[in-house]
């Protein structure tokens, strides 16, 4: 995967949520993204989505410009797969249907083949004893993991997660890191946005510290782990690590 | 609601609780038809058994009629409020303030010897199904725009997320939450339809009010033509709200 960012800002009235972010990362299939609370994370990561756009600059996926109207957009977004950290499901749909309801009326499948392709999925990560409950009915974990379901089952070109984990106990953290290592290792793209810097350092072959609202420090794991090349992050990993 | 730790009430409690709340009220009413020293004529009115029941029909009829268009005039109008169009925005917001602002009797009379008059509109039957709808329309709205402002920012961000378009998430994501919100304070809203239209009986409409005035006017027994009116209302009523209490009930355990 290639992923190229050219200025990029962003703004939330007089608050700067990313200012001037540029990067040139190719041939990566994991990207992990880390950095302290409020640095900018999540912002990038809606960019990438397609779900807000950018005050200046441009972001090239894959050789592809990230358009700026919202009709091509929308495009975008169906051609790719995004998780967040919490309530991703829609709560009046049971597992199947939050899984079925993309693929039927956005992706447009039969409603055969669309059951085929949720159901295959359900039960290769174990989830289907859940496939007919409500998420008010599902564990934190086991909703994390129907929309992670959900986001694959429409074959999206890539994956990107915001924090999927930090909402979670770590039991339920555990199975979740477990599907979302098992997506990389089908090689499927990852961009995941995490504080489980261990998980990081497991799943990424590249990372990104961000930091008061500004890329930092950009380079393979583990050696920007060994070697921080600014103070920012040396102090980071040293809190992190701490606990 | 009985406070943590309350013991269980027992069907007998409530059943000796209910008992002693029925006599109370029928001791009151005992009490005070007796009295008045009231000459009872129950056979005067018994051969308008047929109007009564054409006129409690007809209630029913314009109500039903009322909540589903009120329905429709309440969703567009919400839809209207969130528009990104100025003067659609400002039209809704107005319309809903002089709907909720004003009495119905005065809507009432405005709109069928001004407007429809204007717009030469005869039909009475028509025109007061259209004036419920329209009160009743500002106060659906209301509750369509909480239900729509409930669906969280999360919930959105999934629906773009996944590629749903605009008319999509409307129709599969937020119609359907909006609806079990709103279906308890809406029921309530058919009972207090069900009441308002008895005050389409000042433009002659025949439904069940205006029933009980010409027999009334017919027999001079004014008890015995009021009491079947309250009833007939009851009937209606009680049994509708004793359903959006249920329903209230069933969807807070649920969520
Ligand atoms: N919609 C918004 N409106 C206003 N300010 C925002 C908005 N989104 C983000 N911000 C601000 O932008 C900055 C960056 O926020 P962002 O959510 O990207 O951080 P983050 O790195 O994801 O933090 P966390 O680890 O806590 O999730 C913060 O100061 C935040 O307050
Ligand atoms: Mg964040």
């Amino acid at each position: 995967m290639k992923l190229e960012l050219l200025g990029v800002s962003k703004s939330f009235g007089e608050r700067v949520a990313l200012a001037d972010a540029t990067l040139d990362e190719t041939g990566f299939r994991t990207l992990a993204v880390i950095g302290p609370s409020g640095g900018g994370k999540t912002t990038l990561l809606r960019l990438l989505a397609g779900l807000d756009v950018p005050d200046s600059g441009k972001i090239v996926i894959n050789g592809e410009e990230l358009p700026k109207d919202e009709e091509r957009l929308h495009l975008y977004r169906k051609s790719i797969g995004t998780v967040f950290q919490a309530y991703n499901l829609f709560p009046h749909l049971t597992a199947l249907e939050n899984i079925l309801l993309p693929l039927t009326k956005v992706q447009r499948l039969a409603e055969a083949a669309a059951r085929e392709t949720a159901f295959s999925l359900l039960e290769r990560f174990g989830l289907l004893p859940q496939a007919g409950s409500r998420p008010a009915e599902l564990s934190g974990g086991e909703q994390q993991r129907v929309a992670i379901v959900r986001a694959i089952a429409i074959r999206p070109r890539f994956l990107l997660f915001d924090e999927p984990t930090s909402a979670l106990d770590p039991e339920m953290t555990a199975e979740v890191l477990e599907l979302i290592e098992e997506l990389r290792s089908e090689g499927r793209d990852l961009i995941i946005v995490t504080h489980n810097i261990g998980f990081a350092g497991k799943v990424a072959d590249r990372c990104i510290f961000m930091a008061q609202n500004r890329l930092v420090e950009t380079g393979s794991l583990p050696d920007i782990f060994r070697e921080p090349g600014t103070p920012l992050l040396s102090a980071f990993l040293r809190k992190v690590l701490k606990y | 609601m009985p406070y943590k730790g309350a013991k269980p009430v027992t069907p007998f409690e409530i059943a000796f609780s209910w008992g002693i709340v029925l006599f109370l009220l029928a001791a009151v009413f005992t009490f005070a038809f007796s009295n008045i020293e009231y000459g009872w004529h129950w056979n005067a009115i018994a051969g308008y058994r047929d109007k009564f029941l054409k006129g409690w029909v007809m209630t029913l009829a314009l109500s039903g009629a009322s909540l589903v268009m009120s329905l429709l005039i309440g969703f567009g109008t919400a839809l209207a409020r969130r528009s990104a169009i100025l003067p659609l925005r400002y039209a809704a917001a107005l319309y809903v303030e002089i709907m909720r602002g004003t009495p119905l009797l005065v809507q009432i009379m405005l709109f069928f010897y001004v407007i429809a008059d204007a717009f030469g509109v005869e039909n009475r039957y028509l025109v007061g199904t259209l004036i419920l709808s329209l009160f009743s329309g500002a106060y659906v709205s209301e509750m369509i725009r909480s239900g729509i402002e409930s669906i969280s920012s999360s919930q959105l961000d999934s629906c773009r997320a996944v590629g749903l378009s605009r008319i999509q998430t409307y129709r599969h994501v937020i119609v359907p939450q909006m609806m079990r919100q709103i279906l308890p304070p809406l029921s309530g809203q058919f009972a207090s339809i069900i009441k308002d239209s008895s005050l389409l009986s000042v433009i002659a409409v025949n439904e069940f009010t205006l029933s009980a005035q010409e027999i009334n006017s017919y027999t001079y027994s004014t008890l015995e033509s009021y009491i079947p009116l309250a009833l007939g209302y009851l009937i209606l009523t009680l049994p509708i709200s004793l359903f959006s209490r249920s329903l209230e009930r069933r969807f807070r355990y649920e969520t």
